[in-house]
Order: structure tokens, then C-alpha cells, then sequence
């Protein structure tokens, strides 16, 4: 491309964005799908646009996995690798994506077409092994319909009309035309229920906004994003700040390896979400919302806009919201571009303001200082649909479901060793036996609950109970049968954590990495008694002294398998009965002398002299 | 400090009075407490990303750099828990970099090595050693940058933007990958100047960024580090 041509191209991009830098995300969004490369001529070009330093630019570009400063395919391909995909055959669809297309993992083909990489969950375990082409997804993959999905794209077939069965419900909408399914196992009585339209927003119109905040907490709702905050609270400390400038964000970032939750109530319920949003706007004050949506499900973008566009024709959304005059609210998606940290809600508002996803400092807190500095609430899309419901329903409705200390139900993402993976509302105190029993798993060993952030819980606690008062989780629910290797999932959160840190701090970036090259030693057998004290002593550092809640759970997949599994330890880790260091490997400290030397190690080698 | 310090809390005991909005660090500093850091750097905004400042308040670990001081709060700075802590991340920074002291130009006048000193951090430690693989940017005539000895501290991104009001070095990557970039396809490439207060001696704590012909002007054994330990400056201090 010539300069002239690049030069227009960014300039047309940038220009639909005012040429605003805090817009960065969109514009670089933009500029990744027309391009397939930021590169640092294009970098360069973007700064002088928006008015910063090529650095700054750069530093948005490298930290969100969907940029790429080398081109990418014309039909990018990301096949979704978390331990769900590996144990659903993962290996043979890499193998049969490398074979269609003549490449290697992280390459693109010479002319540009396809280029292919691995990526993290992208919210589909419940119909592993998928892979997002472009901006579609292709669920339920073997390793023949690989073969057959790329002969048809390189026949031209554009990746949304490859073929496909369509999902149920709104996935066969024809703005969305999705093969993705929601999988609806079990339709509690709040969310997957018959909702009334609007019906929440309408009581609310006739309260003040203090009185919607009075009744939220009355509920006592607890933020559905696992750290179970207490919703009406959050919304307190907005409204008692003195700046009258608020914002209300959705989180929809939904990235916890093994939940999918938020993506079915994205799907088939958007209009209560939003009108979730719109009581927020009511309660704390506030004209803009803000849906930050996970990159992996841009699928659903024009889905969404329409519905977002359809309620402020009926009246639901924008101004004098259902006739109340001065009743303004409005809302805008964000797209995010692959990076986990971004659903933590001080890095997701950094990602809005057109920053690498970096938590900020605490205090302030998001509620006084967040979007710009401006008070700024963030919820999960679940929450914010139960908000919706409790304004039509009552308080004392909500409060009457659930357990002592956790109302309400609540959505769990079920996946892995089960013959019904899907999404289950039950309500909060339900059993993981029960669980168990409902998702037609059998002869399991393990269940991780709440993500690799959560617990790795053994066959003694399947009595435990999801709450706050027990196990908490976000949705995450993955069973595993007792064929697995509880390592190998132990291992595979450590590589994730240490993919999505976002590096900010000293015990998180390095920390991480130390932790997984320990498992790895436990696996390949080397171990000794006193790697297991190491580990535990550097998850009480990571623990301890790390800046935000990745790095404060990040060693929990460790610390919670060697609590549940010391048995699968003590079987790998032995006495060092010959004194010598067992973290020092000859063999790979000898690899570059054989490179440099060209020839093999007399000692070392038993087929020294062979090659 | 102009506003009147109306709060007092403790450390490890000792009694420190503090400024509505100050850090607990600020008030600590004021006091004659040292509480070791590296990213912070009085003159530059707090970042808080190294974490060696980390105590505990009210029995939680937090860095004390950003942490505001509050009325009545019990701080945790020298106990054998938060050492052993600092400990973990100051040897996490060693292992992370190619740190090789004898032949380092600022070996004595580095913050890493003399916090190490400080900790009681003498030989190589429990955490393997990454050996990443790093650049050297030799291209501007008075300055070289090599980022084997960086530690991410970001004080010359933070004294190049809010100092020099310039912006030549920023972050880039993400976990691990994380580094400290210069704002083009290298130093010469950027309006950096030797006079910068990025480029200051005091602003990188370690080797990373070299005054190109000004090496050992002070030999070994002369340095600041040699000659005091770190934060004697700021234990020597009084309130009153």
C-alpha cells in the first residue's frame, strides 16, 4: 500500500472518531480490520492524528492480544485454547488447521489470506472446541468440518455464510446469523423466566432516585462478577459525590476462562440489560452508559446497536426517557480487543479512555474518581438484569430467593466432563453435587468453581454450596472427570495468568512466571519436598503484595490443588537423595553449547557422534 | 509541608503525624521513617508497580506509596513478615533482568543493588533465572540504553512526560513482555536530550539508561551506595 493510500485510510479512520485519542480502541479496531497490521509507519501516522506520542500509541497496539503490528490474514483465524478445548481434542483440529492452510500457529500464509493463532476462552466451552474467523464464531469443530470451513473460504465463501446450523433463539436472528447456541439447560424464576417489557423501568419512573437505590439495597443484590459487592452500596457512593458527571458501564468483558453466561443473557435478553443500565442512570444520576464488550463477541455488536436503536425509538432510551422530561440517558458500546485484565473495573474504564487496560490506583475507587475522573459505576450484565427484574418485582421477591446472605439466582456456566454443558439459573445455596447431578456429570474428580481465580474443589466438598457465605463464583463452573490430570489443569490456569497479567506490577509478572516453571518441574517428575514450600511461599508473596485482584487469585489454582490433591503431589515430588540441585537441568543448560559447538556432548549424549 | 498535619497514625509503633492527602510514605518520610521503594521517586507522580514499598494496614498489604494516610491506621513496615515480602519482589526484579553487579557501570550507585544490601539479599537466591534475551540501544550520540538492567520502574517515562514534557519513553507489551519503549524505531529516532530529567543520573535506579562517556568518574568503593545504605538519607531526618 502506498504511503498516500495508508496515509487516507487512517485519516478517514481517525476522523470518524472526532480524532480523538481517548477513542483509541476504535480507532485502532478500525484500523487492524481495514489493515490487518498496525504497523510503526501506521503508528506513527495514528499519533499525528490524535494529537500523542507514537509511544503511546504503541503501548495500546502491544498490550491487546487483536492488534498486531505484522499483518494478519485477510480471514484471521483464533482458535480458542483453554484446558475445556484441550481436553475436547484441541490438538487434532490445531493440527487439522495447520494441514488446511499450509501454516504454523502465529503465521500467516504468503498471500495474505488466512493467518491463524491460538487465543483464551472465548466464552464457548459449552460447545468446544470453537474458533473465532474473523468476527464470527465456529462452534462444535472436528477436525472434517475444519477441512471443509476452509476449502469453502478459500473458494471465497465469506466466514458468515460459511455453513453452519444456526443457533437457537436470537443466535438465528438475522443480524446476528450465528452458529453459536445458547444451550438453556435450566430457566430459573428471575432472568431466563418470561419478563415483563419495561416493566421495571416503568415503577421506577415514578420513584426518586434515591428510592430505587433504598430498594436495591433493600434486596440486598451482590454484584454478579464474583466478588459479590453489594450493588445498592456501589450506587451510594456514586450519588454522594459532589461531581454531578457519572457513568454508568456495564462489564461485559466476560473472560473468566469457562463462563459464558453473560454471552446468553447478551443474546436473549439485551432489552432487560439495558433497561437495567437505564434504572442505574435513573438512580445515581447519570446520562451515559457504557457496555464494554469482550472483543470475542463482536458477533453480537450489531445485534446489540439494534436493540439500543430500537428502544430509543420507543421512547426507553436517550431523551425524556418514558416521557419523564429531563430523563436522559443514552448508551454506547466498546468494544475491547483481547486482553482478560479488561474485566477488572478500574482497567476496563483505563481501555475506555483509550489506555492499555492497566488497573488504576486504589483509592479512589471508581465510584468517586472512575471514567475521566468522574464517578463511574461498573456491573456486570447480570446484575444489571437483575436490577430490572427487582424494580418489577419487589425487594421482598428477590430477597425471598437464594440464601441468608446471597439473594436471587444466579446463572452458572457449566462445562467439561458433563453430557449437558450449558447455562443453569438456580437459585444461590444450590449444591455442586446437585450440579453435578442436573448436568449429567459422571464420575467426576473435580470441579473448578468461579475460574482459574477460584477453587479447585475434590469429591469430599461436592456438598459445599454456591454462595458468598461458601463458594462464591462468577459463573465458572468446569467439571472434570478422574481421567484428567488435575496438574496439567493446574498448569494451564498458571500459563493463562501469566498471559494475561498485565504486567504492571513486580509480583504479578514475575511471580506468575515462577510459579508455572515450578508445576512444570513437579510434572516432568524432578521435584523435591521443598518445591512445595516454595510454592507456597511465593503465592503468599503474590498474594500479598500484588496491585489487583489477578494477581491476588492468581496462585489460588496452586494453592487450592495442593490443599484438595496433595495426594497428586506426593506422587510426583521425591526425596533429593543424591544432594544434587535439582532446578539445575544439564540438559538444557548444555543446548546452546551443542548449538554453538555443532556437535553433540561426549558425556552427556548417548548418541554422541550421530548428529 | 504548608497543610497542617492533622492526623497521626502509627508505624511499627512510632507515632507519625500526617497531612490530610498525603501517602503514608510522604508522612513516613517526613517522620525520618524510611520504608524502602524503587518506582517512587520524590518530584515524579506515585505508580506504585514495583511494590517494594508494600506494608500492611490494619492488618492488609498495600504499597504505602500510594496508600493515603489516614487517622489512627497501624502501619506494618519492618516486621520479618513485610521484609521477607520485600524480600521476594526485590530478588523477583534480579531474576527477572540480567543483573551482573561487577561488571555494571552503576554498581554503587544502584537502587536494586543497594536495596538488596538493605534486605540482606547477598548471594543468588531460591527464584530461577530468566536470562531473557534483551536489546542494547546504542544509536544517540550521548546516551545508550540497555535494558537488560531495566526494571520497569518507569521513572524516566514519568519524568519524560510530566518533567521534560516530552514523552520519549513509555510502556509497551503486556505480562512478562512488558518494557520500557522509546517514542520511535530508536533513541536517536526521539527528541531526547542528555540534559532531560528522564535522562538525570537520579531518575533510573539501575544501569539501564548510560550517560555515554561520563562511566566511573567515581571509582568503585566512592559510590553513594558504598558509602551509606539506602534511606540513611531519609532516616537521618526529623519532623520537628
Amino acid at each position: 500500500m502506498s504511503h498516500k493510500i495508508l496515509h487516507k485510510v487512517l485519516h478517514d479512520i481517525c476522523a470518524q472518531y472526532d480524532n480523538n485519542q481517548h477513542r483509541m480502541m476504535d480507532v485502532l479496531l478500525d484500523v487492524q480490520r481495514c489493515l490487518k497490521c498496525i504497523d510503526g509507519e501506521a503508528m506513527n501516522h495514528i499519533a499525528s492524528l490524535l494529537g500523542c506520542t507514537r509511544i503511546e500509541v504503541e503501548g495500546v497496539v502491544s498490550f491487546y492480544s487483536f492488534f498486531s503490528d505484522t499483518p494478519k490474514g485477510n480471514i484471521s483465524i483464533y482458535l480458542c485454547d483453554d484446558i475445556i478445548d484441550r481436553q475436547a481434542g484441541l490438538k487434532k483440529n490445531a493440527k487439522a488447521f495447520e494441514d488446511a492452510l499450509g501454516i504454523c500457529f502465529g503465521q500467516t500464509t504468503p498471500d495474505g489470506e488466512f493467518s491463524l493463532d491460538y487465543t483464551p476462552c472465548i466464552g464457548m466451552s459449552d460447545q468446544a472446541p470453537a474458533a473465532m474467523v474473523n468476527d464470527i464464531i465456529l462452534p462444535n469443530l472436528t477436525p472434517e468440518s475444519i477441512h471443509l470451513f476452509i476449502q469453502a473460504l478459500r473458494a471465497g465463501t465469506a466466514p458468515e455464510d460459511l455453513d453452519g446450523v444456526l443457533g437457537d433463539g436470537n443466535n438465528a436472528h438475522d443480524l446476528l446469523r450465528s452458529q453459536v447456541h445458547n444451550n438453556i439447560q435450566v430457566r430459573g424464576d428471575v432472568l431466563l423466566c418470561e419478563v415483563g417489557e419495561d416493566a421495571g423501568l416503568h415503577k421506577s419512573l415514578s420513584l426518586a432516585p434515591a428510592d430505587i437505590i433504598e430498594q436495591i439495597v433493600a434486596s440486598d443484590l451482590r454484584g454478579y462478577g464474583g466478588a459479590g459487592f453489594s450493588t445498592g452500596d456501589k450506587w451510594g457512593f456514586a450519588t454522594a459525590t459532589q461531581d454531578t458527571e457519572r457513568y454508568v458501564f456495564c462489564n461485559a468483558d466476560e473472560g473468566e476462562p469457562g463462563t459464558f453466561k453473560d454471552r446468553v443473557l447478551l443474546t436473549e435478553r439485551p432489552d432487560l440489560l439495558i433497561e437495567g443500565m437505564t434504572i442505574a442512570g435513573r438512580a445515581i444520576g447519570s446520562e451515559y452508559g457504557l457496555i464494554y464488550l469482550r472483543g470475542e463477541y463482536v458477533y453480537l455488536k450489531p445485534w446489540l446497536e439494534h436493540v439500543l436503536e430500537a428502544r430509543r425509538q420507543k421512547g426507553v432510551l436517550g431523551k425524556d426517557i418514558g416521557g419523564l422530561k429531563g430523563f436522559d440517558f443514552d448508551i454506547r458500546i466498546q468494544m475491547g480487543a483481547g486482553a482478560y485484565i479488561c474485566g477488572e473495573e478500574s482497567a476496563m474504564i483505563s481501555s475506555c479512555e483509550g489506555l492499555p487496560g492497566e488497573p488504576k490506583t486504589r483509592p479512589p475507587f471508581p465510584t468517586e474518581k472512575g471514567y475521566f475522573g468522574h464517578p463511574t459505576i461498573v456491573n456486570n450484565v447480570e446484575t444489571f438484569c437483575h436490577v430490572a427484574r427487582i424494580m418489577d418485582r419487589g425487594a421482598r421477591w428477590f430477597h425471598a430467593i437464594g440464601t441468608s446472605a446471597s439473594s436471587g439466582t444466579k446463572l452458572l456456566s457449566i462445562c467439561g466432563d458433563c453430557s449437558k454443558p450449558g447455562v443453569y439459573e438456580v437459585p444461590y445455596g444450590i449444591s455442586v453435587q446437585e450440579l453435578l447431578e442436573m448436568s449429567g456429570a459422571k464420575d467426576i474428580c473435580a470441579v473448578q468453581v468461579g475460574g482459574p481465580s477460584g477453587h479447585l474443589i475434590a469429591r469430599n466438598e461436592f456438598n459445599r454450596k454456591i454462595c458468598f457465605e461458601d463458594l462464591p463464583t462468577g459463573g465458572s463452573i468446569m467439571v472434570f472427570a478422574s481421567t484428567r490430570n488435575i496438574l496439567e489443569i493446574v498448569d494451564y490456569f498458571l500459563e493463562f495468568f501469566v498471559d494475561e497479567s498485565c504486567g504492571f506490577c513486580t509480583p504479578c509478572r514475575v511471580g506468575n512466571v515462577f510459579l508455572k516453571e515450578r508445576i512444570g518441574k513437579i510434572r516432568k517428575g524432578h521435584a523435591v519436598p521443598e518445591d512445595i514450600d516454595y510454592l507456597k511461599e511465593l503465592s503468599n508473596t503474590i498474594i500479598k503484595t500484588s496491585r489487583c485482584g489477578l494477581g491476588q487469585t492468581s496462585p489460588n489454582p496452586v494453592l487450592s490443588s495442593l490443599n484438595n490433591f496433595p495426594l497428586v503431589y506426593s506422587a510426583l515430588v521425591n526425596e533429593n537423595e543424591d544432594g544434587l540441585d535439582t532446578n539445575f537441568n544439564i540438559q538444557d543448560a548444555l543446548e546452546e553449547s551443542r548449538h554453538l559447538a555443532k556437535h553433540r556432548s561426549y558425556i552427556y549424549d548417548p548418541d554422541f557422534g550421530e548428529g | 509541608m504548608s497543610t497542617a498535619k492533622t492526623l497521626t497514625f502509627t508505624i511499627d509503633g512510632k507515632t507519625i503525624q500526617a497531612a490530610p492527602g498525603q501517602t503514608i510514605m510522604q508522612a513516613a518520610d517526613e517522620a525520618g521513617f524510611y520504608i524502602p521503594r524503587l518506582c517512587d521517586i520524590e518530584g515524579l507522580r506515585h505508580q506504585g508497580s514495583c511494590r517494594v514499598c508494600t506494608v500492611k494496614v490494619n492488618g492488609r498489604t498495600t504499597s504505602s506509596c500510594t496508600q493515603p494516610a489516614e487517622q489512627d491506621q497501624i502501619v506494618e513496615s519492618e516486621t520479618e513478615e513485610v521484609l521477607n515480602l520485600r524480600r521476594d519482589l526485590v530478588r523477583m526484579l534480579f531474576h527477572e533482568g540480567n543483573h551482573l553487579c561487577p561488571i555494571c557501570e552503576a554498581s554503587g550507585n544502584c537502587e536494586l543493588q543497594a536495596m538488596a544490601y538493605r534486605l540482606n539479599i547477598t548471594q543468588p537466591t531460591k527464584f530461577p533465572y530468566q536470562q531473557p534475551v534483551r536489546s542494547l540501544d546504542a544509536s544517540h550520540p550521548d546516551i545508550a540504553l540497555d535494558t537488560n538492567r531495566c526494571i520497569r520502574c518507569g521513572r524516566c517515562i514519568r519524568a519524560s512526560q510530566d518533567v521534560d514534557g516530552k514523552g520519549v519513553f513509555g510502556y509497551v507489551g503486556r505480562g512478562v513482555h512488558r518494557s520500557v519503549g522509546v517514542n520511535g524505531d530508536n533513541l536517536a529516532d526521539t527528541n531526547v536530550d542528555i540534559t532531560d530529567k528522564a535522562i538525570a543520573p537520579e531518575t533510573c535506579p539501575v544501569g539501564c539508561i548510560i550517560r555515554k562517556g561520563v562511566g566511573f568518574t567515581v571509582p568503585i568503593g566512592e559510590r553513594e551506595f558504598d558509602l551509606m545504605i539506602i534511606g540513611a538519607d531519609i532516616e537521618g531526618k526529623s519532623d520537628d
